[in-house]
């Protein structure tokens, strides 16, 4: 679904993404975790090309980002993309949030996106925003209408870009349930978190970065269990009981 | 010292005495009153049609200068310096007697023929407000967080269609304080119009001046309407601001 082939980014003279060899496969949940400027969000912001890539080849649902006659909006629609700082249009409503981009590039009816909308609304536990705005709503409110706006397209593979590192902590619980029930669904998910619980309990495998490389790739009982790296063992140790870090 | 002159007193005050005679029902009625009224309504007309267009120009121009395109820009650029920094009324007579030199003798009897003065007003008053109306737009998208743009390319839209559907709807409705500002601006503006003999509001009011000498009425109508035209305006943006952008703060 998803294959990284040695792809390298730079920033300027920042090495971002070094040397990433990854594949993902249909319905697998990827959680991708590290330190904060691992390049972690950078990687998953590459799939929808969101940063382009400077080297190697990334092949995305069959579609090679780097041949120049791909079309990108096209393979963007296939794909739902969900932020950390949620990003809904405010000034619309939640129900035209969800319908605008069915309507206008799938060409669905109106009517009938608003069906499909408001079936997504009730499975996200919100169908009575439908006409509130999204700044009338709460974090984790907003966030569960990003995954519903991803959703409406159909997508066939969802992308969270730490989806729940700007909410306050007692809606964090929402947007992951949001999350699992999807993963349980079937479909094909990439997730950047620092959720170790989500990680631990939905991801098929756990990815570790650091400094743009990928360290460890294992699944979740044994990146957990006994982690193989250094740098991951730290990280884990730090995460888990964050008071005892042994800074430097 | 000086209540021992009654009479030089006398004098030098009836050198300020009023023996103006004022009428007001030359400005308020009768014939000159419907010429000022038909002046305000061509006022209008030239401001309505001129603010139009000056917007649909100023938003091309404002997109030409956040293309991708060096040269797009660079001709948006040059264009916003042009037009802002030399005087409306060299723009005025340029193109009213200027412009129409250079083209064809048919198109140039046409435009004679016509309302030729009134186009001209138009355009120049279109070219000049756009510049600026450019400028406002370009600051209203410029404040829309780059995560709006990034959210609509994600779900699959193209760099116009995201302008058009998300970018460019929340950029207006903060653009639009502003703009009505040019909208004044360009009222008032378009009292330079006269000077190639449209027949708006100033126009009116001078003649009215010269057939009647009432200079004093007649200016004094004009100051008026141009001053309740402002008000109004001003107090229907205000209202704008508290109905329509608190709408969409947070509750």
């Amino acid at each position: 679904m998803i294959t990284f082939k040695g792809v390298h980014k730079w920033f300027k003279t920042l090495h971002v993404l070094n040397d990433i060899n990854l594949h993902v496969t249909p319905g697998e949940v990827l959680v991708v975790c590290g330190p904060s400027g691992s390049g972690k969000s950078t990687l998953i912001r590459t799939i929808n090309q969101l940063e382009p890539i400077n080297q190697g080849e990334l092949i995305v649902d069959g579609i090679n980002l780097s041949d120049k006659k791909a079309d990108i909006n096209k393979l963007r629609a296939e794909i739902g993309f969900v932020f950390q700082q949620f990003n809904l249009y405010p000034h619309l409503s939640v129900i035209n949030n969800i319908t605008l981009a069915p309507i206008k590039i799938r060409k669905t009816p109106r009517a009938e996106a608003e069906k499909q909308a408001m079936a997504l609304l009730e499975r996200v536990g919100l169908a009575e925003k439908r006409d509130a705005y999204p700044l009338q709503l709460s974090g984790g409110q907003q966030q569960r209408v990003a995954i519903a706006r991803g959703l409406a397209m159909k997508p066939r593979i969802m992308l969270f870009d730490e989806p729940t590192s700007a909410l306050d902590p007692e809606m964090i619980g929402e947007v992951l349930a949001v999350m699992k029930d999807l993963a349980l669904s079937g479909m094909t998910m990439v997730v950047v978190t620092h959720e170790m619980g989500f990680a631990r309990e939905v991801a098929h495998r756990v990815v570790f970065m650091d400094h743009g490389a990928i360290l460890e790739e294992a699944p979740p009982n044994e990146f957990f269990g006994n982690p193989k790296h250094e740098r991951a063992q730290q990280f884990l140790r730090q995460l888990l009981t964050p008071m005892q870090c042994e800074c430097p | 010292m000086i209540f021992h002159h009654p009479p030089l007193l006398h004098t030098s005050l009836g050198f300020f005495v009023l023996n103006y005679q004022f009428d007001w029902s030359v400005v308020t009625s009768g014939k000159y009153f419907d010429w000022l009224v038909s002046g305000l309504i061509t006022t209008l007309k030239l401001s309505c049609i001129s603010i139009v267009l000056a917007f649909i120009l100023g938003l091309v121009i404002a997109i030409m200068r956040m293309s991708h395109s060096r040269p797009i820009r660079w001709i948006a650029h040059a264009y916003l310096e042009f037009y802002r920094n030399t005087p409306l009324l060299v723009q005025i007579f340029f193109w009213y007697f200027g412009s129409y030199k250079i083209l064809p003798a048919v198109i140039n009897d046409w435009l004679v023929s016509t309302n030729f003065e009134f186009a001209a007003g138009v355009i120049a008053l279109t070219i000049y407000t756009s510049a600026f109306i450019a400028e406002d737009i370009r600051s209203g998208i410029l404040s829309i967080p780059k995560e709006q743009m990034e959210a609509a390319r994600s779900a699959g839209f193209s760099y116009l269609r995201s302008m058009q559907y998300i970018i460019l709807p929340q950029a207006v409705r903060i653009t639009i304080p502003p703009l009505v500002n040019q909208f004044l601006n360009l009222a008032k503006n378009s009292s330079l119009a006269m000077t190639i003999g449209v027949m708006e509001m100033t126009y009116q009011a001078r003649q009215v001046e010269s057939y009647t000498f009432k200079g004093f009425e007649a200016f004094t109508a004009a100051t008026v309407v141009y001053l309740v035209l402002s008000i109004v305006i001003t107090s229907l943006v205000n209202l704008y601001n508290e109905k329509v952008l608190n709408l969409h703060k947070a509750a």
